[in-house]
C-alpha cells in the first residue's frame, strides 16, 4: 500500500538536500537568483534575520502571499518558518503546501515551554540545536532534520562553529561509553534514551544535520562542511552582501568542493563586500536568538 | 556475489553517501566524483537524487557533463535515481534546465506533487525475483513518454517509474534509502 508522510519520506527529503545550500529569500526575484545559483532549496521569508534583528518587536510567520509567490517562482523545494510552539502557523504552512517547515528561533517564540509536536504533521520539520541533547529532543518531537542555531543575522560564524563542535563532541563521547553509562548520559543531556542509544551505536544523528546562523562567505560554508555538517543554510549572508548573484554561486560551489583549497581560493576572489558583521559580545544575552528554544 | 567493480558516485549534491553505502555493502569499490578529472578509471556511474537544477548547473560547466556524455556513448553504465533520472532524460517537461540528454524519454519533474504528496509503495519490477520492491518517491518525477527502444521495468498506477536503455538505467524512486540491495545489484550486473 502507498504510504504518505512516513518517517522515511520525511527524512528522505532532507537526505536529498545534503551537500547543498538553502538560501533565505524574501521575493520571487531573489528566489530565482537562488535557484539560478544552484540552491537546493529556498526559505521563504518576509524579512531576512538581519532585518528582523534590526526591526525588533515580534517576528511572526510570513504573509502567505509572500510564500505563495515564491512557491510559484521556483521548482526547487520551498521552506518557511513558524514560531517555536506555534502549531497553528505550522498548520497554515502545511495547508499552503510548503515542502519543509523551520520551527525557528529567528521568529519570536509563541510558547515558552513547549515545541510543536511535529509528528502530527505530514510536512517535515527542521529545528535548530546548540548541542546533542537539544537536537535529540527536537528529533524526539518529530524533527526530520537538524541545523545549528548559530547566531542568525550576524554574519559571524563563531556560534555555528561552537554548536557544530558541541554536537560532534557529544556524539563522539556517547560512542565511547559503555552501555550502563548511557541512561545517565540521557538524563544529563535531557534527551530521549532510545535516540541516545541510536547515536551511541551509529556515531551520528538519526537525521541530516545542517549548519546555519552566521554563514557569510564561501570559506565559512567550507569550514562548516569540514567540521562535519551535511549542508548549509545561508540567511542574511547572500542578499545583504554587495553582489548576491556571485556570492550565492560561490557559496554553492564551496559547499560541494569544501575540501579543495585551491578551488576555495578562486571562489573567494572578488566577491565584493560581505554583509556587515556583528560581534557576538555586543549583543545582550537577552537579544540572542539562540537562547530561544527549550 | 558480484565481482569488485570501481563505481563513481556523482557527489555534487544529494544522497550520494547512501548510494556509496549500498554499493560498498555489495562489494564495489566507490569513488565520489565532484569534477571531470575524477571520472577516470570507473566502470559505472551513479547520478543520485538531489536537486536536478543544482546538480545540472555544475555539470554544465568545465566540460563535466560533456565528459559523462562521451563516456556513456562509449558504453559506460550509468544509473540515475530521481534527479539522476531527470538529468539522463533527453526532454524535461516545462523546463529548459540542463540535462545530459542521453535517454529517449520525456520526464516530468515533481510529477506526483510537492513534498506532502511524497510516498512509499510496493512495486513489481520486471526481472526481479522475490518480494515486491519498497520504493520511496520524494518529490519524484515520472516518465511521460519514452521511445520504443526504452525498456519499461516498473510502473506505479500507470506511470512509468523505472526504465532502461542499453547501458543506462533510471528510477524515479530511491533504492538507496532502503535496505533492499536488488536494484543496485541489477545495475552492477550491467557492468561488462
Amino acid at each position: 500500500m502507498a504510504e504518505v508522510a512516513s518517517w522515511k519520506v520525511k527524512t528522505g527529503l532532507a537526505e536529498m538536500l545534503k551537500g547543498g545550500v538553502i538560501m533565505d529569500v524574501t521575493t520571487p526575484e531573489q528566489a530565482k537568483i537562488a535557484e539560478e545559483a544552484g540552491a537546493c532549496a529556498v526559505m521563504a521569508l518576509e524579512r531576512v534575520p538581519a532585518d528582523i534583528r534590526a526591526a525588533g518587536g515580534v517576528a511572526r510567520m510570513a504573509d502567505p502571499t509572500v510564500i505563495k509567490k515564491i512557491m510559484d517562482a521556483v521548482t526547487i523545494p520551498v521552506m518557511a518558518k513558524a514560531r517555536i510552539g506555534h502549531f497553528v502557523e505550522a498548520q497554515i504552512l502545511e495547508a499552503l503546501g510548503v515542502d519543509f517547515i523551520d520551527e525557528s528561533e529567528v521568529l519570536t517564540p509563541a510558547d515558552d515551554l513547549y515545541h510543536i509536536n511535529k509528528h502530527d504533521f505530514k510536512v517535515p520539520f527542521v529545528c535548530g540545536a546548540r548541542n546533542l541533547g537539544e537536537a535529540l529532543r527536537r528529533i524526539g518531537e518529530g524533527a526530520a532534520m537538524i541545523r545549528t542555531k548559530g547566531e542568525p543575522g550576524t554574519g559571524n560564524v563563531v556560534e555555528a562553529v561552537r554548536h557544530m563542535r558541541n554536537v560532534m563532541a557529544d556524539i563522539r563521547r556517547l560512542t565511547t561509553m559503555p552501555k550502563e553509562e548511557l541512561m545517565t548520559a540521557a538524563k544529563e543531556m535531557a534527551a530521549p534514551y532510545d535516540l541516545v542509544l541510536y547515536v551511541a551505536e551509529h556515531g551520528k544523528l538519526p537525521v541530516v544535520n545542517f549548519a546555519a546562523g552566521g554563514i557569510a562567505t564561501p570559506a565559512d560554508a567550507a569550514l562548516m562542511m569540514q567540521l562535519g555538517c551535511d549542508g548549509i543554510f545561508v540567511g542574511s549572508g547572500i542578499f545583504k552582501s554587495s553582489d548576491p548573484v556571485k556570492r550565492a554561486r560561490a557559496i554553492v560551489l564551496a559547499t560541494t568542493h569544501y575540501k579543495d583549497a585551491e578551488m576555495l581560493a578562486k571562489l573567494s576572489e572578488d566577491l565584493g563586500e560581505p554583509m556587515p558583521g556583528i560581534e557576538i559580545s555586543t549583543i545582550a544575552p537577552a537579544e540572542r536568538m539562540q537562547e530561544r528554544g527549550w | 556475489m558480484v565481482r569488485m567493480s570501481k563505481i563513481g558516485v556523482l557527489a555534487i549534491q544529494g544522497a550520494f553517501r547512501e548510494h556509496r553505502k549500498m554499493l560498498e555493502k555489495l562489494g564495489a569499490d566507490v569513488i565520489e566524483v565532484r569534477s571531470a578529472k575524477e571520472l577516470t578509471d570507473i566502470e559505472g556511474l551513479i547520478i543520485p537524487g538531489g536537486e536536478s537544477t543544482a546538480i545540472g548547473k555544475q555539470l554544465a560547466e568545465n566540460g563535466f557533463g560533456k565528459k559523462i556524455i562521451n563516456m556513456a556513448r562509449q558504453g559506460l553504465p550509468i544509473f540515475g535515481t530521481c534527479a539522476g533520472m531527470i538529468l539522463l532524460s533527453k526532454n524535461i517537461d516545462q523546463s529548459n534546465q540542463y540535462s545530459l540528454g542521453l535517454m529517449d524519454t520525456l520526464v516530468r519533474r515533481n510529477a506526483f506533487g510537492r513534498q506532502i504528496a511524497s510516498f512509499e509503495a510496493d512495486l513489481n519490477v520486471k526481472g526481479l525475483k522475490g518480494e515486491k520492491v519498497r520504493a520511496v518517491f520524494i518529490r519524484a518525477p515520472f516518465v511521460v513518454k519514452s521511445a520504443p527502444q526504452v525498456e519499461i521495468l516498473a510502473e506505479y498506477k500507470g506511470k512509468i517509474v523505472f526504465v532502461r536503455l542499453d547501458n543506462l538505467l533510471a528510477s524515479a524512486f530511491h533504492p538507496e534509502l532502503t535496505d533492499d540491495p536488488r536494484i543496485h545489484e541489477y545495475f552492477l550486473k550491467m557492468i561488462p
